[in-house]
């Protein structure tokens, strides 16, 4: 079986993440999983056993200064290197903005077709891709070369089946315009034990009917009950409120969670364009006529005020 | 500074899109728009140059329809365009809409490229690399902040846990988001100065590429099929009558989320 190569997306303390697994849960149904770490030294050996338990057969380990120093670029050219060595059926990238640029650059450097932003993609290269914040749905296919696939997160549930990986260093030549873009600080805001936003299960977010930055404490406090993320509308990020990567929508994040709960959100097609995949909506609204109810699964006409505080109490009395 | 500024017409994301007969975006019927990043592109590029001098040009590849986005943009300030207009480009891929702006900015010979980090209508987000790629320049993408000392380049990269800080020599292309900064209203005398500045066209022809690597013939994707997806149903609305919240709770158990 031809191989199909996983980009491995981690945290800078090597944690695999959730949509890695995924990855690889959808590469066994393609071909034979490989996956390819680029980072530090010692990010391989502290994440192969993981790569494994999710059928990775092989893993590719990237590791060298050169490549976690700079942008982008040294991962598209040891990506490209291994492509040709190894001819996979298909490469798979997390549809996050690096995982899209490295698959830019790769899709130049092969002269070969991309798909972005897939949901699905069959064992014959078919990629289906939510278009116009999902009120489209496309199939699609490369007319060149392997599929090269960006996929969402969230799109498939990780399904476990062991494997025990081969390691294989990867020999990385790199030229002079791979090393023009240097990182020279990495700088960490605020990192909670919230889970990411876009790979959360949960997503409980606020608009500008929270009302002020206080007042997304209510917001945070049902999230934490349900072991989800916070995320706001972009009226909420704009006021203050809350800051700017939490934002949900079409010039924010995209998220696709079992469950998204909106509070004080009016529905704009903006907001809707990065949510309205998510598997079950709910609403609190005190606008009878707002348009999130179109398409919520359970929506509440109130006061978040009183809703909110209440549900919460509610949880914790069920706890 | 020599600063070309990368400008897209979109279907205004606020109404009704659509893809047309032949699975491209139907931009006949539609609102069509500046791509709404690339404004704050628009308005770094004029900082720049308030702070060091130099040009800046607006390139877009685009149908006829796109020459009102243009005169827009350059309404904003910035002193000529160049619109890449021909027939044969209609269908483009990602990859052929690279190689074509690369080698408009092939023409121009810029110190620095600036583009929205993504379109709203494609949202592919990878076009700041696939030229960059193409040009052999380095690639700042993702900017919530730009800073410029002389040659060098250093931007503030948004990530999921912070940002990344960083920087490279020109020319590049940066790439940014709306963080940036707040784009300005185009003044009176800005709309009439713009009726004015130089548009310079260019065909396929001009640019020595060929007809069948772009548009539906050079394709290296091809989109087989699309579908509305059907409206999603609204489900149950029930109003607080004191009780929203343990109503609410009681919806979310019986979905086996407490
Ligand atoms: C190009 C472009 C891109 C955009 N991108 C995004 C994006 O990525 N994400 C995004 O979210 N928006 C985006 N927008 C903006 C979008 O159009 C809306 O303006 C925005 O989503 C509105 O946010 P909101 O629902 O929080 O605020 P509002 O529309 O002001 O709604 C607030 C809601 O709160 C309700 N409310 C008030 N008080 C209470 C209370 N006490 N209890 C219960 N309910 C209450 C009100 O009834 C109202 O429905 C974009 C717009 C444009 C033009
Ligand atoms: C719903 C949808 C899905 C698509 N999926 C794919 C796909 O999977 N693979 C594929 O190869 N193509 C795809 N395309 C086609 C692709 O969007 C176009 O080729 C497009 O020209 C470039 O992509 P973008 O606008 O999304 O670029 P982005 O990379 O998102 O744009 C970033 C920036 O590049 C600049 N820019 C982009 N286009 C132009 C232009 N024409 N003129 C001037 N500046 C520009 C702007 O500054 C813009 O802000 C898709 C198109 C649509 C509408």
């Amino acid at each position: 079986m031809a191989e199909v190569l996983v980009l491995v997306e981690a945290t800078r303390d090597f944690t695999v993440k959730k949509v890695t697994l995924e990855l690889l849960t959808l590469a066994r149904q393609i071909g034979s999983p490989s996956a390819v770490v680029f980072g530090a030294a010692g990010a391989t050996a502290a994440m192969v056993d993981k790569l494994g338990e999710y059928g990775a057969e092989k893993v590719y380990a990237g590791e060298s200064a050169d490549i976690d120093g700079h942008l982008v670029a040294p991962k598209a050219t040891a990506l490209a290197e291994l492509v040709r060595r190894v001819q996979p059926a298909a490469v798979l990238l997390p549809s996050t903005q690096e995982g899209k640029e490295i698959a830019g650059r790769l899709a130049v450097k092969l002269d070969n077709g991309l798909l972005t932003d897939a949901i699905a993609l069959t064992a014959d290269g078919t990629a289906t891709q939510p278009a116009f914040a999902g009120q489209v749905i496309v199939q699609s296919k490369v007319t060149r070369g392997i599929p090269i696939a960006t996929v969402r997160p969230n799109s498939l549930t990780p399904a476990p089946q062991a494997a025990t990986p081969a390691v294989e260093e990867l020999q990385v030549s790199l030229g002079a315009a791979d090393t023009l873009a240097k990182v020279v600080d990495r700088v960490t805001e605020q990192k909670g034990s919230r889970p990411e936003l876009t790979e959360a299960s949960v997503v409980v977010s606020g608009g500008r009917g929270v009302g002020s930055g206080d007042n997304f404490k209510l917001v945070e406090e049902l999230a934490d009950l349900l072991g989800g993320a916070v995320g706001a509308s972009r009226a909420a990020v704009d006021s203050g409120f809350y800051p700017h990567q939490f934002q949900v929508g079409q010039t924010g994040k995209t998220v696709s969670p079992q469950l998204y709960i909106a509070l004080g959100i009016s529905g704009a097609i903006q907001h809707r364009a990065g949510m309205q995949t998510s598997k079950t909506i709910v609403a609190v609204n005190k606008d009878a006529e707002a348009p999130i109810f179109e398409l919520a699964d359970y929506g509440i006409v109130g006061d978040l005020f009183k809703v909110v505080p209440q549900a919460a109490e509610e949880i914790r009395k069920r706890k | 500074m020599n600063i070309v500024v990368l400008v897209k017409q979109v279907p205004d994301s606020g109404s009704e899109r659509s893809l047309s007969g032949d699975n491209t975006v139907e931009r006949q019927s539609a609102n069509n728009v500046i791509n709404e990043m690339d404004e704050y592109a628009i308005e770094e590029a004029l900082k720049i140059q308030e702070a060091h001098g130099g040009e800046v040009t607006i390139l877009t590849m685009g149908p006829e329809r796109a020459a009102e986005s243009i005169r827009k943009a350059l309404s904003m300030g910035p002193d000529k365009a160049v619109h890449v207009i021909d027939d044969a480009l209609h269908g483009s891929c990602a990859l052929a809409t690279s190689k074509v702006l690369a080698a408009a900015l092939g023409t121009l010979n810029p110190d620095l490229v600036i583009a929205g980090a993504e379109s709203t209508d494609g949202r592919v987000q990878v076009m700041p690399h696939m030229i960059a790629e193409r040009m052999g320049v380095a690639a700042l993408t993702g900017a919530r902040k730009l800073t410029v000392e002389g040659g060098t380049l250093t931007i503030e990269r948004q990530t999921e846990e912070g940002y990344e800080v960083v920087t490279a020599n020109t020319p590049a292309v940066v790439s940014v988001w709306d963080t940036i900064n707040e784009p300005r209203y185009p003044s009176f005398k800005g709309i009439m100065a713009a009726k004015k500045k130089p548009v310079q066209t260019l065909a396929l022809a001009d640019l020595g590429i060929d007809a069948a690597e772009v548009g539906f013939a050079g394709a290296s994707s091809q989109v087989v099929e699309h579908a509305k997806r059907p409206p999603r149903q609204g489900g149950q609305r029930v109003t607080d009558d004191g009780n929203g919240g343990v109503a609410l709770v009681e919806f979310l158990s019986s979905e086996k989320f407490v």
